[in-house]
């Protein structure tokens, strides 16, 4: 190994508690920080909201998952938008985004981290109301075909889409690895 | 802004290790797609100082019911957070949690039958500073026993989450205590194929910044993913 380049440490799992460090209030823990980290609303109008359900290889849901949301700013804006959301007893989870906009294929950055999950899942969700821009989208062009929709959420009313996420198994969500 | 280096095979744990029950169904099958445009993910959110409160780095008093302090060794973390081009990493966003000194965590999945510590929560967080630096307060956790194989005791272990710079530099691990013999017996640990690596998640003690009469210290440096060299890229303006 060169001695001018270091490693990077290696990931661990987040465990079965993980709300006690990354969503303190939400696991009964109180009084620490005033509020938990990425749970901040946006004002309606501006807002979107992406509802899913966590699947492992069974089909069941894990309702002991965080899942985080990136969201790179628009030109227009001053900073990007982090959320943090756990999935609830029947695996649901919702995530409050600004409304995608832009020329290019708008998408938001997930990181799920469990019990079980040795090394944080990278992903991202697409939108399908940009199909024009998704088919000229250089990642989504390097997906297998019969892979794609599990990136592409679905419309359930001007506010709101769905988007289920599989671990394991036959729709299994393609992972990234920057 | 450039990608970053490429994670070595056979350096971070797989995602099924099957010794660790909990990732037979949940680990994907494929491989992760490498992604050639990661844009969206090398920027990430930035914390400011103005986030954290006085006792944020203390877990000792920072769930204090009575006043007390929390039961158990007293120690100091500190360390630097750095990227594998040995630049550091200063402020970011550190997040830890643990169970107390008997090895009972706070939370309403948990069933163990050691007993809660009313003035010890098991949350913490850090920014480091413009070094890199950073430093925490906290009880030494007690070794857990989990339902995994039937006799399973976790090693005292304190989870930490790290930002970093871009979203893809996003870590999640754990810290164990040099000497530990639980270390070589966890499936969760073992999952990582290189003693080396595993060694780089091991805290050191470190005398030299113990507090006479109060406090043990160890040290426990992280090292972030790097930026990849921009040679013969379309940048001028290099790394």
């Amino acid at each position: 190994m060169p001695s001018d380049t270091l490693r990077e440490s290696p990931s661990q799992t987040a465990g079965p508690y993980v709300h006690i460090g990354l969503m303190p209030n939400h696991a009964g823990i109180a009084g620490v920080y005033p509020v938990d980290l990425g749970t901040d609303r946006l004002p309606t109008g501006s807002r979107v909201t992406v509802v899913g359900t966590l699947f492992d290889g069974a089909g069941q849901p894990i309702s002991d998952a965080i899942i985080e949301c990136w969201q790179e700013a628009p030109a227009s804006a001053p900073s990007g938008r982090f959320t943090r959301a756990a999935t609830d007893p029947d695996g649901l989870f919702t995530l409050e985004v600004q409304r995608p906009t832009g020329s290019g294929a708008p998408q938001v950055c997930l990181f799920i981290m469990a019990r079980g999950i040795n090394v944080g899942l990278l992903t991202r969700v697409y939108f399908p109301d940009h199909a024009v821009a998704n088919e000229q989208d250089s990642v989504l062009a390097r997906v297998p075909p019969w892979r794609r929709h599990t990136l592409v959420a679905t419309t359930v009313d001007e506010h709101t889409f769905r988007h289920d996420i599989h671990l394991q198994g036959d729709n299994e969500t393609v992972f990234f690895e920057a | 802004m450039s990608g970053l280096i490429a994670r070595v095979p056979g350096w971070n744990p797989a995602a099924l290790t099957p010794d660790y029950r909990s990732t037979i169904l949940r680990a994907p099958k494929h491989p992760p797609l490498t992604l050639t445009d990661a844009s969206s993910e090398l920027t990430g959110p930035i914390f400011g100082h103005d986030l954290l409160g006085a006792l944020d780095n203390d877990l000792i008093r920072n769930f204090s019911q009575d006043g007390g302090d929390a039961i158990g060794q007293r120690i100091i973390i500190h360390g630097r957070v750095v990227d594998e081009n040995a630049r550091p990493v200063p402020n970011t966003l550190l997040e830890v949690w643990q169970a107390n000194a008997g090895g009972r965590y706070r939370h309403r999945r948990e069933g163990y039958i050691a007993a809660l510590d009313p003035n010890f929560g098991g949350c913490g967080r850090v920014l480091t500073d413009d070094d890199g630096h950073y430093a925490l307060r906290t009880v030494k956790p007690g070794a857990y026993p989990w339902p995994n194989g039937g006799n399973d005791w976790r090693p005292a272990h304190i989870h930490f989450s790290v930002f970093g710079r871009a979203f893809a530099q996003r870590l999640v691990t754990q810290m164990y205590f040099e000497g530990d013999p639980m270390i070589a017996q966890c499936p969760i640990v073992q999952g990582i194929p290189d003693p080396r690596a595993i060694d780089q998640l091991t805290a050191k003690l470190d005398r030299a910044n113990t507090i006479p009469m109060d406090a043990m210290a160890y040290r426990f440096d992280i090292v972030l993913r790097g930026h990849r060299s921009t040679f013969f890229e379309n940048r001028p303006e290099g790394n």
